[in-house]
């Protein structure tokens, strides 16, 4: 059986973001990346459901800054196999033309169970996991925070607002979005990932179909811009509390 | 009839008792005697399950796995109490605490909060997560300005390895700007690495993450191979070890000093600019790792006799029986497992006997410490008086600027 986990790189928010020149992308050259959050819990959901011995994980990511590091760390967690995705020429792609790129590899790799982070923080046209359910034509249940393998299908406890959770069983394949494993992901030793650094081969499939046309367009990104109804009031304690009790005064609240 | 001889797979407990003789005096282990002072000088023994001298005795029993089923030994705040208690001489901190840690920590037997830390220093340079471009944010504004060596093209006397508290931590970047002034006033000529600066890795690698104190000392070796200066001074101890003591066993070898020994050195200068009295008793925190690990207990004392009006006062513990802040080993980043597992905290024993004695003040000289002290503060009794100061800011407090 097969656990293939997508996992994709996201702009990581300890630096400042900044907009291009053009006004309709992030900064490139001040961007630093990172694995997103979510997805590190679905591998980590993978990795411990490969422990109790469903079968081998197998971690496949888009290329880009740090990916290699991203998959040598997938694979000293205890992923079975790596795969790099290149052939892209985009920064950053949107998830329709990263699920369109990531469906065809991932069906030939014949999975059981494709886990993938239930959103990402820079998800502009819907998270992953239900476009690859929908190129994949497989059954998608997000927000899991729990899976069990039983035979030919996986037991899930999914999420919902409010404090409300299910438990429900899906039959294999089906694609899952992860919101949290069951413990935090794991710490490995950076001798660890050194050493698969040296003995991991990184697999490279090359994108069947790398120009294709993104499905949306950002016509403006902006900073979120300073209204004009706060009124700043400025002067010594008593001055800013008598001024105080005017606007109270004046908003029949006092 | 020739009979083969047995061959067994040596043991866990075996390779790991061979690899802890193959260590710098790890042989002195064999020499142990069972007194248990290491176990009774330790501040967090009383709650080990196994603390050193029954570590020990597990090793030689063959019973170590059940050392390493317990996560007890994450309470080891490195503080080299036992090692410099241990009449045979074992390197009880460096070799069998810090071997267990890393063992540990293959085995993925951390605590969650370690990890935390431990994954920001992989991502960031430090542990605390922050962005590694702002490193050199602390010094903005200081006149004349901070240099940085990679915006000026010319050798330097004095590099100063900052460090992440140092840098990073908003309290402690007030003791930074403290000694960059001091430093623009004696005329030093230094500069920072800014974002060319990673953590020294020190506590990481007490803290059993030996992998990444090599990745770390690799990135700050390519950085001093970039520029030219005569040496380093640090105002973290923990750096000042690492870099004294452990880059040059990885061949990263430059003279280095405390920031207190190097401006101790400069007292003829420095005296006649602390011309402003600060009345009060002022007692000193001996750090573990300027005191017991590296010897280092007059030039701190000295720093603060030079202060006019100072009266220094000493605590039971001081010197080479001074009392850990709890932040070494990477207790620094253990706080909450710290307290769940003793509902202690090593910092506000600390404080109390500062209290005891009456101070006024609580002197540190280590980049953990403000920090940790003014949170234990916070927490003791009859401690709100207590004012927590670095040396540094005590002494551009009497300088007057």
């Amino acid at each position: 059986m097969n656990l293939i986990v997508a996992i994709k790189l996201v702009p990581d928010l300890v630096e400042e973001l900044k907009i291009n020149e053009e006004g309709n992308f992030l900064d490139l050259e001040s961007l630093r990346l990172r694995v997103n959050e979510f997805d590190e819990h679905a591998l980590e959901q993978a990795i411990l459901l490969k422990e109790r011995g469903a079968g081998r994980v197998i971690v496949i990511a888009l290329d880009g800054e740090g990916v290699e590091d991203a998959l040598f760390t997938a694979a000293a967690k205890g992923a079975d196999q790596v795969i790099k995705l290149t052939g892209n020429t985009m920064p950053l792609v949107s998830n329709h033309t990263l699920a369109r790129w990531l469906a065809p590899v991932i069906k030939s790799l014949q999975p059981s169970l494709v886990l993938t982070g239930v959103q990402a923080h820079n998800d502009l046209d819907g998270p992953l996991g239900p476009l690859l359910a929908e190129y994949l034509d497989l059954p998608y249940v997000g927000y899991v925070a729990k899976a069990t393998m039983k035979d030919g299908e996986v037991e899930i406890r999914k999420e919902y607002p409010g404090g409300l959770a299910a438990e429900m069983e899906i039959d294999l394949p089906a694609v899952l979005g992860i919101q949290a494993a069951e413990q935090p992901p794991r710490y490995i030793a950076f001798s660890r990932i050194r050493q698969a650094m040296k003995t991991v081969q990184l697999e490279e499939r090359q994108i069947p179909d790398p120009f294709i046309e993104e499905p949306i367009a950002i016509a403006r990104l902006f900073q979120p811009e300073i209204g004009e109804r706060a009124e700043i009031i400025s002067g010594d304690v008593d001055e800013i509390a008598a001024r105080l009790v005017d606007i109270f005064t004046d908003l029949d609240l006092l | 009839m020739a009979v083969n001889p047995v061959t067994q797979r040596p043991t866990f407990n075996e390779i790991f008792y061979t690899s802890l003789q193959k260590l710098p005096d790890g042989e002195r282990v064999r020499a142990c005697l069972q007194c248990g002072t290491c176990s009774g000088v330790c501040p967090f023994g009383y709650l080990m399950d196994y603390p050193p001298s029954k570590m020990i005795a597990a090793l030689r029993a063959g019973m170590f796995d059940r050392v390493m089923k317990t996560d007890k030994v994450w309470m080891c705040v490195s503080c080299y109490a036992c090692t410099n208690s241990c009449p045979a001489q074992i390197p009880l901190t460096a070799g069998l605490m810090t071997r267990t840690k890393e063992e540990l920590l293959l085995a993925g037997n951390v605590p969650v909060e370690l990890q935390d830390a431990l994954e920001n220093t992989q991502r960031y340079g430090n542990p605390m997560g922050e962005s590694p471009r702002k490193r050199a944010a602390w010094a903005r504004g200081i006149e004349p300005s901070v240099k940085i060596m990679s915006q000026i093209n010319r050798p330097i006397d004095v590099l100063w390895f900052v460090g992440d508290y140092a840098s990073f931590h908003p309290r402690v970047q007030l003791s930074s700007r403290a000694l960059a002034r001091i430093f623009n006033l004696l005329g030093v000529d230094f500069g920072i690495l800014g974002h060319e600066e990673n953590s020294d890795g020190d506590s990481q690698r007490l803290a059993g993450e030996r992998g990444l104190f090599e990745l770390l000392v690799d990135k700050n070796s390519k950085a001093f191979q970039k520029y030219q200066f005569n040496q380093i001074v640090t105002a973290d101890p923990h750096a000042f070890n690492a870099l004294k003591n452990e880059y040059p066993k990885l061949g990263v070898n430059y003279p280095v000093q405390h920031y207190t020994q190097y401006l101790s050195a400069k007292l003829d200068l420095l005296r006649p600019l602390l011309r402003h009295e600060i009345k009060a008793r002022i007692t000193y925190h001996d750090p573990c790792y300027l005191g017991r690990a590296n010897g280092i207990y007059q030039p701190p004392r000295q720093l603060l006799q030079a202060i006019p009006g100072v009266e220094l006062v000493e605590m039971p513990h001081s010197a080479v029986n001074s009392l850990c802040c709890g932040g070494g080993g990477g207790g620094m980043w253990l706080e909450g497992y710290q307290w769940e597992q003793a509902h202690a905290r090593l910092s506000e024993w600390r404080v109390r006997e500062a209290v005891a004695i009456g101070a006024d003040i609580l002197a540190v000289a280590c980049t953990y410490e403000i920090p940790r002290f003014e949170d234990a503060v916070k927490m003791v009794q009859k401690a709100s008086r207590l004012v927590i100061r670095d040396i540094s800011e005590l002494l551009l407090e009497s300088i007057g600027e």
